[in-house]
């Protein structure tokens, strides 16, 4: 077992494209990381530079105590699920699991005995002499699966396992991982830009942007006190509510005249300067009660089921209110939100950096 | 599945094919009907007069040594290009498909003989093997090898195999290049994290994927010895020495053309036609069943 380690990795394409401008992070021995962004944003790049399918530029990457730079992708003692599976198409499932233990030179009765073990546990016991291609999507997903924990590596790598799977398919694959994960205690990277599978799997969240880390922490920080606006509204869903305000005093802001009590806010701002005001659709009631309110102008609802979305406009911004269902009724034409000074976030409008208390 | 265009006209499917079906009527059907008819004569050497003579002309063939000796010249020669041909390209496709600088100046070089016609290919082998006017085989008596193919069977048979595998190597490498293309980037590198090597990833995963291409390419290529191979050898040797080098379609002609017997040279096209339907009959039956992956 063993930690993985980035110390201001840079990766440099020809024509002096940076797609990865010095990152720096570590990931502790045993822990689920995930890398989130959107793409282009050097997830995968960084993924693939862990697990040498690209050089690296600049920097260093250790995975244990040992820098990996120059050391080829079989001796990294890694294992790498890929988005399309990359399955040996004219290999049996049995022979898909048993050639990295094969060209290892690992005894046959070992072999044996690991990918049956492997292939109890992911359940796909019945489908050892299939060929891939007579397999589900699920299926072979598994049989990647299988193939990364037979050959029991340091690190396993994720680049986008679940992104070709239906939605069903992914939320039951997603605990599994998940599960398995546990089960092994493997350290794991998993590269996704789908910020709900990033959020429930993972132990330290990495939030990326233009080849940058944005954030690093456990999900509930990363949600609950985005270090920039772009982490604000990338993770949760619906996205952080964006709002043009002004510095009224401290604790205090305004948005298009109505105040605002503030929780979180920097000292010694200059009242009247701009500001940006960010609030999450789940975090704002709509009632009377508290002293800060904002009236919001409803255009449409979108009903989810066990939930309403209310789209509308707060002081001429786009705004979204999460309700339950039945709480409001549908035909509402206006609202009056209470908002609680404590969910409210504020954000520099040049540097996007959040303005909260300094720790 | 995708979904096909239907035509509500019932004619139009018709009109469309006619052309293609001419075609294959008049440049097929029609001479393979008269090769056919024409074995089962016998006409005088003026062109005056023909006669049924039912099997006599395949029977005279298999009484020819010289027609047992076609058959294994053209078993070594075909053979021998195609492995030659076939290896060749495989090995150049490989090295084109990595990230070379000049991958593409590359890919153009040596798509270009491929356009050269087989008698130009012919002669400009011979223009740099012929023993005394040739620009290489000066060098080659130099270490001591008498060179001469135009004496020497094997020699000749050597500087056959030689320029028909120049010609075929464009054709494989383009087919070996788009194969090794289609085959997803991802699986070679999981083959790479599974700790295969270069060479055994070129064994164990790269050829396997391979196979259909290269099943297809064999057939091709036998059929292109068997048939295309005609304008080299007939500026090459001209079937020489002492006809050595006369393959079964050389012997077609040979005999036919130089020699007049028109009921054996149309004998020896309908087993030719024959062995060529079996080989591609074999090749579908192959490439559907067992080559799929």
């Amino acid at each position: 077992m063993a930690g993985v380690t980035l110390d201001t990795v840079r990766k440099v394409y020809a024509g002096n494209v940076e797609a990865v401008k010095g990152v720096s992070l570590g990931i502790e021995d045993g822990s689920f990381c995930v890398l989130v962004g959107p793409s282009g944003c050097g997830k995968s790049t960084l993924l693939r530079m862990i697990a040498g399918l690209e050089t690296i530029s600049g920097g260093a990457i250790k995975i244990g105590d040992r820098v990996v730079n120059e050391v080829e992708p079989a001796d990294r003692d890694i294992a790498m699920v890929f988005q399309n599976y990359a399955l040996y198409p004219h290999m049996s499932v049995y022979d898909n699991m048993a050639y990295g233990l094969k060209n290892r030179g690992t005894p046959k009765d070992e072999i044996e005995k690991r990918v049956k073990e492997a292939a109890r546990i992911l359940a796909i016991e019945p489908f050892l002499d299939r060929k891939p291609r007579a397999l589900s999507g699920g299926q072979r997903q598994r049989v990647a699966m299988g193939r990364a924990i037979v050959r029991k590596p340091q690190v396993f790598l994720f680049d986008e396992p679940l992104s070709n799977l239906d939605a069903k398919l992914r939320v039951q694959m997603r605990v599994e991982i998940k599960r398995l994960q546990r089960a092994l205690g493997v350290t794991s990277v998993y590269v996704t830009h789908d910020q709900v599978e990033a959020m429930t799997l993972s132990d330290k969240l990495v939030v990326m942007s233009g080849g940058q880390i944005e954030q690093v922490g456990t999900p509930a920080d990363v949600y609950r006190r985005p270090e920039t606006r772009f982490v604000a509204t990338f993770i949760g869903s619906p996205p952080m509510n964006i709002l043009p305000g002004k510095v009224e005093g401290p604790g205090r802001v305004s948005v298009g005249g109505q105040m605002v009590n503030v929780t979180d806010m920097r000292e010694g701002l200059a009242p009247g300067s701009a500001i940006e005001v960010g609030l999450r659709p789940e975090d704002v009631q709509a009632g009377t009660t508290g002293n800060s309110t904002l009236t919001m102008d409803v255009d449409f609802v979108e009903e989810l089921g066990a939930t309403q979305l209310f789209h509308g406009k707060v002081a001429g911004a786009e705004f979204v209110v999460q309700a339950s269902t039945g709480q409001l009724a549908a035909d509402t034409r206006s609202l009056t939100l209470a908002v609680d000074p404590q969910n409210v976030h504020l954000f520099d409008p040049q540097t996007t950096k959040r303005l909260g208390r300094q720790i | 599945m995708e979904k096909r265009a239907l035509f509500s006209n019932k004619l139009l499917p018709y009109m469309l094919l006619v052309p293609q079906l001419i075609i294959t009527l008049v440049f097929f059907y029609w001479p393979a009907s008269q090769a056919l008819w024409q074995s089962f004569l016998l006409e005088d050497a003026f062109g005056l007069s023909s006669e049924f003579v039912g099997f006599e002309n395949y029977r005279t063939l298999f009484q020819q040594p010289e027609y047992y000796r076609a058959m294994v010249t053209t078993a070594i020669f075909s053979s021998a290009v195609a492995v030659l041909a076939l290896s060749c390209a495989l090995l150049l496709a490989t090295q084109a498909d990595k990230k070379l600088k000049a991958a593409q100046a590359f890919k153009t070089f040596l798509i270009w003989p491929y356009a050269v016609a087989p008698a130009i290919a012919g002669v400009l082998w011979i223009f740099m093997f012929h023993p005394t006017l040739g620009t290489l085989a000066r060098p080659i008596k130099a270490t001591g090898v008498d060179w001469n193919p135009m004496l020497n069977a094997n020699h000749a048979m050597l500087l056959l195999i030689l320029s028909a595998t120049w010609k075929q190597i464009s054709y494989n490498f383009l087919f070996f290049l788009a194969g090794l293309q289609a085959i997803p980037k991802s699986v070679i590198e999981a083959a790479a994290i599974d700790g295969s090597g270069p060479i055994r990833r070129f064994w164990t995963i790269v050829f396997p994927l391979l196979s259909p291409t290269t099943f297809f390419l064999i057939v091709v290529n036998i059929v292109y010895v068997f048939f295309d191979t005609f304008g080299i050898i007939d500026a090459v040797t001209g079937g020489g020495p002492a006809g050595r080098t006369t393959t079964l379609v050389y012997k077609v002609y040979a005999d036919g053309r130089l020699g007049g017997d028109l009921g054996g040279s149309a004998a020896q096209s309908v087993i030719l036609m024959v062995i060529v339907i079996a080989l591609t009959a074999v090749q579908f039956k192959f490439v559907e069943r067992r080559v799929q992956y």
